[in-house]
């Protein structure tokens, strides 16, 4: 069926009319008042409670994280997408290895591994389309329409942080949560330290769900907060320090 | 001019026709690729870049190359270049078309590919080699194409190309430097974060790429009675054995660098590359492979009688090819990503489909490299041909 000219008129001027009508009620829905605020969101990873209760805790943070964020389980090592896991204290830290001492002492202790979320992120400088970007608090978002799937940024993170979907990862989510979107083939994806939690006044889920409190959660900049003071008085390292990307998320090991 | 490709022996057509083939094959694998995702590929979390990536760089070279022919011929007025400028400029065409296939090949949303032009992001390196790739492409063909019709009048190019002509020489080597600087910038792989990188890519593109330009040349010679002169191959054949001994140069010095240091995680990939590492020895013979290669073309370069001799110089034509091929598209991808962040292996081997896709490319890119030489070669003939008398052509 031909369109006629009267009916595309009649179109472009509805397409107008509904566009200043979004505009319109764009302006009137404004940030949610119950939003957190920071201007520097960190992680503390207490790595001495967390090897305490690891026998017991069933990785809640992990199977939280995942299942809220409609992360498919793909059997197959190779494909599979990760946000928040377990690793080896050699596989977190390797340029620790060589350090025997402080190796033993952290023999056989979990870590926790997720983005990092730099301060000066490499894979938001290599970005083509600036699909992955950086906001003012601090937060590495990741944009899955409008991602080309070019994989710089996987190239670019010294900390493995980043998963592709290789297939389509829908037939992989066992429950899938409505109220987050599921990704489709082709797009690079890793946690966005729950931002949209955050927007309505939540903690991120991995810090929620940890039933020993092992995570902490907090604003650097902010000097009254909790994270300053545990930072303050406990022994913190961050992965690939050399680098200088400043990864917010610190593991506390004394 | 184009009417010079339409007309050709049955060798010719037979040649384009298995061409025609491979592209077919490649073009249903690439299919299965669209449906299924770049899952059908060896590539993995650890391992994200492949045997299209590897393609891509190496190709990026053989573009860049050209500027080898081209700069003699029009900066030095070195005349013994006219016959095979032209074969350069065009071997850059088709090698610049082959490295935006094999990227494009290698987006996991290729609908999305002109986000790159939507969103311009200056402080991505892609951003940069999208502009050079596509600046070269046009460059080449605008200079090539120009000449060739100026020939094919028999007149002289017109002068208000001379300009484009020294900036697609200026460019040349931009397009390989960016694209050293993907792998040269980014923290963490120690394999890539060397500043002779640079200087490696253009050593090992300015050795493999006339190397190619040579071997075609000898191929025309006896496929379609063209022949590029003893003088402009010979003078070829030398710039491939400095550039290549540059390039066996650079690679001890990034050796030495990573050994004589005693830094574990620099001397890993190198390894990995050429003894295997934690019991993964996936690419060891092929390093192997690409560096007694090296060594064989080494020798046949260096010795004169060898390199003036044409089936020893092919012969080291081809190793020198082989041996870059291997070195920079194998090598370079799988010895940056392995050992990987968490020091540990994962090995990446390319599928069937993946390298099916890969032969497709290079067969649209010999396809359409065949098509031009034969509009160069055929306007160059033509030129050469004073009178026909008496069905009888009779030669200048």
């Amino acid at each position: 069926m031909a369109i006629k000219r009267r009916d595309l008129l009649k179109l472009g001027g509805l397409t107008l009319i509904g566009t200043a009508a979004s505009a319109a009620v764009g302006g009137v829905y404004t940030k949610p008042q119950e939003a957190l605020k920071g201007s520097r969101w960190a992680l503390a990873i207490d790595v001495v409670k967390c090897k305490e209760n690891r026998a017991t805790c069933g990785l809640k943070c992990v199977e939280v994280c995942h299942s809220l964020h409609n992360v498919p389980s793909i059997p197959d090592k190779k494909k599979e997408i990760k946000w928040i896991w377990e690793e080896k204290f050699e596989h977190a830290f390797p340029e620790h290895e060589a350090n025997y001492y402080l190796n033993e002492k952290l023999h056989d202790t979990p870590f926790l591994l997720l983005c990092n979320h730099c301060d000066n992120p490499p894979c938001v400088r290599v970005c083509p389309t600036k699909a992955t970007f950086k906001r003012e608090d601090g937060i590495v978002m990741m944009d899955y329409h409008r991602c080309i799937g070019c994989r710089f940024c996987m190239a670019a993170c010294p900390y493995g942080a980043r998963s592709f979907n290789w297939i389509d990862p829908r037939p992989f989510i066992a429950k899938v949560n409505p109220e987050y979107p599921s990704r489709m083939k082709g797009v690079v994806e890793k946690c966005t330290l729950c931002y949209e939690r955050i927007a309505e006044g939540k903690i991120p889920a991995c810090v929620e769900a940890c039933p020993a409190k092992a995570i902490v959660f907090g604003d650097l900049k902010n000097p009254n907060d909790e994270i300053n003071k545990i930072l303050k008085e406990r022994i913190a390292i961050r992965r690939k320090e050399e680098l200088t990307t400043y990864p917010s998320v610190f593991y506390l090991i004394g | 001019m184009i009417e010079k490709a339409l007309t050709g022996s049955k060798k010719y057509w037979l040649w384009l026709a298995f061409l025609g083939t491979l592209i077919f094959i490649g073009f249903l694998c690439y299919l299965l690729q669209w449906k299924i995702g770049l899952g059908i590929t060896g590539m993995s979390r650890d391992v994200s870049w492949g045997f299209y990536i590897a393609n891509f760089t190496f190709l990026v070279g053989v573009a860049a190359s050209a500027v080898m022919v081209v700069l003699p011929y029009y900066w030095h007025n070195y005349k013994d270049f006219g016959k095979i400028t032209v074969l350069g400029e065009f071997l850059a065409i088709s090698a610049v078309l082959m490295c935006m296939l094999f990227i494009f090949v290698d987006l996991g949303q290729p609908n999305r590919v002109l986000n790159v032009l939507r969103y311009p992001t200056p402080n991505s390196v892609f951003f940069f080699d999208a502009c050079v790739l596509s600046g070269y492409l046009l460059l080449n063909l605008l200079c090539g194409w120009t000449v060739l019709h100026a020939e094919y009048k028999g007149t002289k190019y017109p002068s208000w190309l001379k300009p484009f002509i020294y900036l697609a020489i200026l460019w040349a080597p931009s397009i390989h430097i960016v694209t050293a600087f993907i792998y040269q910038g980014i923290p963490g792989r120690h394999f890539w974060l060397t500043a002779i990188m640079a200087p490696r890519f253009l050593a090992s593109a300015f050795s493999a790429g006339p190397a190619l330009i040579i071997i075609l040349a000898l191929l025309l010679k006896r496929v379609a009675n063209f022949d590029a002169g003893q003088k402009a191959i010979q003078t070829l054949a030398k710039i491939v054995t400095y550039a290549f001994v540059l390039n066996l140069l650079f690679f001890f010095f990034e050796v030495f660098t990573a050994f004589y240091s005693g830094i574990q995680s620099h001397q890993a990939p190198i390894k990995y590359l050429f003894a295997g590492l934690h019991g993964h020895a996936e690419w060891v013979p092929f390093m192997w492979a690409s560096y007694i290669l090296a060594f064989i073309a080494l020798i046949l370069l260096v010795i004169p009688a060898t390199r003036k001799n044409e089936t020893t110089l092919a012969v080291a034509c081809l190793s020198v090819f082989i041996a870059a091929w291997i070195d920079k598209g194998i090598g370079l991808i799988t010895g940056g990503y392995t050992p990987t962040p968490f020091e540990t292996i994962t090995p990446y081997r390319p599928t069937l489909p993946e390298i099916g896709i890969a032969i497709g490319i290079w067969a649209l890119g010999f396809f359409v490299l065949t098509i031009l030489y034969k509009i160069a070669l055929g306007v160059k003939e033509s030129k050469e041909l004073r009178v026909k008398y008496q069905g009888v052509l009779i030669k200048k």
